[in-house]
């Protein structure tokens, strides 16, 4: 019962979430339920495929960028969104080939990753001239990338019709529902379970007779086109992106977010993000300055005290203090 | 000639100045149990290594059932048909039993993986023990888990590193029923350092001794031979436990 | 001719401060396997120092001395209350020195603020036929030769040296010898550390002084530091040659961002072939 009953509370939940709050507060969980998206695909590669990406926020970004790109040239939203998945996953793939296939160490993957973020901070930023610019759409350097169409629901033969808040949440509601129900099922189905043996040990793993260059490209490319989704649907629903995106900032609050929820299960990333959201939206955003002292302090913090994740920690806690046994060891919880 | 199945000419593999198999010339026939011998540092596991694409040779060509795999990757020459049994059990100790067999099974055998595994679980005597981690079992229970992973994929050629290492009497025993067992499926090789256990699998032996081959025969011509006893049989047999 | 000279000295320069700012990431590197992430901000705080000294009253000079001293205080402090607790665990160090990173920017904007601060660039400039050409660039050069002429002295001349190539083959053997290699891995950390405040102290007066400075090198440290490869300086030096050299003839012909664009596609397509980096053929070493 309890898996289905889950699923039946979390689609109540949102269904009926814009009842009880505010239209300010629903916009609010609208862009959580976005990062927590991104955060999701940071949990798939790291949690799941044992590699850490830093450059989740760089997928992110395309798939924002390519959004607008093709949302102000075609005026077709849907297409503009397909378009940020396919471009985010490509350059993922594109990555991962070299990568993976090159047998590059896990460290050198993360400082790629990274690097590949900070310089596509840096190319987006010099962009402010007009004469960068694809079709209509200029990309705007620091100042970013103006007039992105929202998302809007669009049937053949109907004008399209532009989502109002309580849509957009339901919409990206829904799809993160989705996106997290695709992914359990990935990681729990066969593939998961041999990214899980090569997770645990590479070598062995290949002598099974199973080429883990290859998983890893297609579990890198999905993640990628997660993290493409988000930034559309951010794009779609800001209708501005700027080269922040790619800071290193946004890279590391990422990383937390799926530190504070743990990368052992998936939900974990979206509840880290909404933790971290939230307290953050609580303690009021005085300056961008304290924000980064704050975050850099926690990183440091959790690696050094909760290696596994902040909240797996606490309901370590509970479980100790109210006495029940873990649970058995499982391919994917 | 189609009966042979595996094929080295010329193998040769060097680790800075040393040669860890030098020159190697090394034939197997389908159906053989053939035991490889050899002090420490002979070369055994390197030889492994090189069959199974986990090192590249520095010369010298690998065939497999008539195809050249010396360049394959692993996972190729694994699909391909080659088992292997590592010295130090390696085998998931997150994963439950079942979940090991069932990786091992699906490589070669896709939707049929979960009839294979249960009837592996039976013959390795883990039934009862199925759900349980890896990690919890016993030494012996887990070289039956990796004896069972070469089982459940059932590969054509079965590389076994020192099968019975850490066993106790009775457990080395049911290894050697067990390797005569795979063997009516599969050629094998073994490598072991227990001469009880070579006599009583009998299979014919090849010694190994720097990288090459020192002498073939059946155990018995193999004990007669002085410059085999000299390097090897003279030194005390290791201990069980 | 004048433009090929200049030219020339233009490519040299790009080398030297490759060189001179990766240098000491490669140290710590090369010794404990790990990238760190808060390295451009050991670059940023040794800036930082040449621009208090200077405030005082104190010329460039004494900056400069002085800023290898405070990073490297700095690093010592770092790798005693953080570091130390996660080796062995390269994926969380790196994360541990991430988070520092953010903090230290965080940090120097808070007492500082996030203004550019400039410090005049002494020496002045000579004249090369119609080209004006900054002495103080010539210095840089020389500072990237002093540095790599220091770290080999350190390595190969002293005590600590020996042991700590000793801890880079083979850390267990070390400990059976005596020798601690905590110790060995604390002093390389601080040491790599000072490399950086010095150069980030000495790249001062040419860039101001800013909390985000190190954000303009990072990503060409970083790939200089991986295409190098665990050889400290054989394979800093031969990285930042070659990535120099892509460097500058991809900036000469656009832009700089897309040098570094170049660079970054360059060390990616070239980690297809060479996973560990271009010295990764030979064993870890100095
Ligand atoms: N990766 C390696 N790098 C360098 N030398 C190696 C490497 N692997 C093996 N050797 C050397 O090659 C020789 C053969 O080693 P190998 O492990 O094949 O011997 P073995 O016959 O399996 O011995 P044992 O009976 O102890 O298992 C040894 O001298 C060993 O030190
Ligand atoms: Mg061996």
């Amino acid at each position: 019962m309890t898996a289905w009953a889950l699923w039946a509370v979390a689609v109540a939940v949102v269904a009926a979430l814009p009842a009880v709050l505010s239209p300010f507060q629903i916009v609010q969980l609208t862009v959580f339920m976005i990062y927590s998206l991104l955060a999701l695909s940071l949990d798939l590669i790291w949690g799941f495929g044992g590699i850490l990406s830093f450059g989740q926020a760089a997928f992110f970004g395309v798939g924002g960028y390519v959004y607008g790109i093709v949302g102000i040239n075609s005026g077709s939203t849907t297409l503009a969104l397909i378009a940020g998945v396919a471009g985010a996953a490509g350059l993922a793939a594109l990555l991962g080939y070299f990568t993976f296939y090159g047998r590059v160490g896990s460290m050198y993957f993360a400082v790629i990753t990274l690097t590949v973020t900070l310089i596509l901070h840096q190319v987006m930023g010099t962009t402010a001239d007009p004469r960068y610019a694809v079709g209509q759409a200029r990309l705007g350097g620091y100042n970013g990338m103006t007039n992105i169409p929202s998302l809007a629901l669009e049937v053949p033969g109907r004008a399209p019709l532009t989502l109002d808040p309580v849509q957009l949440f339901y919409v990206v509601g829904g799809l993160l529902l989705l996106v997290l129900a695709l992914t359990r099922a990935l990681v729990r189905g066969s593939f998961g379970r041999v990214l899980a043996a090569i997770r645990e040990d590479e070598l062995r793993t290949e002598l099974l007779g199973y080429d883990p260059r290859w998983r890893k490209l297609v579990t890198f490319a999905i993640s990628g086109s997660i993290a493409g989704l988000a930034g559309g649907l951010f794009a779609g629903w800001g209708n501005f992106m700027n080269p922040q995106v790619f800071s290193m900032f946004q890279s590391a609050l990422v990383v937390i977010w799926v530190m504070v929820g743990g990368r052992s299960t998936l939900y974990g990333a979206v509840v880290g993000t909404l933790v971290v959201q939230s307290l953050t939206n609580y303690l009021g955003t005085a300056s961008v300055t304290y924000t980064t002292v704050a975050l850099g302090t926690a990183l440091v913090v959790i690696v050094l005290l909760f290696p596994r994740g902040l909240v797996p920690a606490i309901e370590g806690a509970v479980r100790r203090v109210s006495g029940r046994r873990p649970p058995a060891p499982e391919f994917a919880r | 000639m189609n009966d042979v199945v595996l094929q080295t000419r010329g193998l040769v593999k060097e680790f800075g100045g040393l040669r860890a198999v030098n020159s190697l010339d090394f034939t197997l026939r389908r159906g053989e149990l053939r035991c490889v011998i050899g002090p420490n540092g002979a070369g055994k596991s390197t030889l492994f290594k090189l069959l199974t694409g986990q090192l590249k040779p520095t010369a010298g060509t690998i065939h497999f059932k008539g195809l050249d795999v010396t360049r394959l990757l692993p996972h190729e020459i694994a699909r391909a048909g080659i088992g292997i049994k590592f010295q130090v059990p390696r085998v998931y100790d997150s994963l439950s039993v079942t979940e090991n067999l069932w990786l091992s099974a699906r490589s070669r055998h896709g939707a049929a993986a979960g009839a294979i595994v249960d009837r592996v679980l039976a013959e390795v005597g883990l039934v009862e023990r199925r759900t349980s981690p890896v990690g919890h079992l016993s030494h012996g229970d887990r070289q039956w888990v990796e004896i069972g992973m070469v089982l459940t994929s059932d590969p054509d050629l079965v590389l076994l590193d020192e099968p019975t290492a850490g066993m106790t009497h009775a457990e080395a025993r049911r290894t050697a029923d067990l390797v005569r067992e795979i063997n009516r499926r599969a050629t094998l090789i073994v490598v072991e350092h227990d001469m009880d256990f070579v006599r009583s699998i009998a299979g014919y032996v090849t010694v190994l001794h720097r990288g090459a081959v020192l002498a073939e025969g059946t155990m018995d011509e193999i004990r007669a031979n002085d410059v085999v006893r000299d390097i090897y049989l003279g030194k005390r047999p290791r201990a069980r436990r | 001719m004048d433009f090929v000279a200049v030219t020339a000295f233009g490519i040299v320069y790009t080398i030297a401060t490759l060189i001179l700012l990766a240098l000491g990431l490669a140290v710590i590197f090369g010794m404990m396997g790990v990238i760190n992430l808060a390295q451009a901000e050991f670059l940023m705080v040794g800036a930082y120092t040449v621009l208090i000294v200077t405030a005082h009253g104190a010329s460039v000079w004494v900056g400069i001395a002085v800023a290898p001293v405070v990073v490297g205080l700095l690093g010592l402090v770092i790798e005693r209350t953080i570091i130390r607790f996660l080796y062995g665990r390269i994926l969380d160090t790196m994360l541990a020195t991430w988070g520092l990173s953010l903090g230290l920017v965080g940090l120097v904007t808070l007492v500082f603020g996030p203004t550019t601060e400039g410090i005049a660039t002494p020496l002045g400039h000579v004249t090369v036929g119609e080209y004006r050409l900054s002495v103080y660039s010539v210095f840089v050069i020389l500072m990237a030769f002093a540095v790599l002429g220091l770290t080999y002295g350190l390595f190969n001349y002293t005590r600590f040296g020996l042991v700590a190539r000793a801890t880079m083959q083979n850390p267990n053997m070390v400990s059976a010898l005596g020798v601690n290699p905590a110790r060995v891995y604390m002093g390389t950390f601080a040491f790599g550390a000072a490399l950086a405040g010095l150069g980030g102290g000495v790249m001062a007066p040419l860039t101001g002084v800013v909390p985000t400075l190190g954000l303009a090198f990072i990503a060409k440290i970083f790939i200089t530091v991986i295409v190098g490869g665990p050889v400290i300086l054989l394979g800093t030096t031969t990285a930042g040659v070659v990535l120099g050299l892509v460097e500058s003839l991809v900036s000469y012909g656009s832009t700089p961002i897309y040098g570094q664009v170049a660079m970054l596609a360059f060390a990616i397509i070239l980690l297809r072939l060479l996973p560990q980096g271009i010295s990764g053929f030979w064993r870890r070493g100095v």
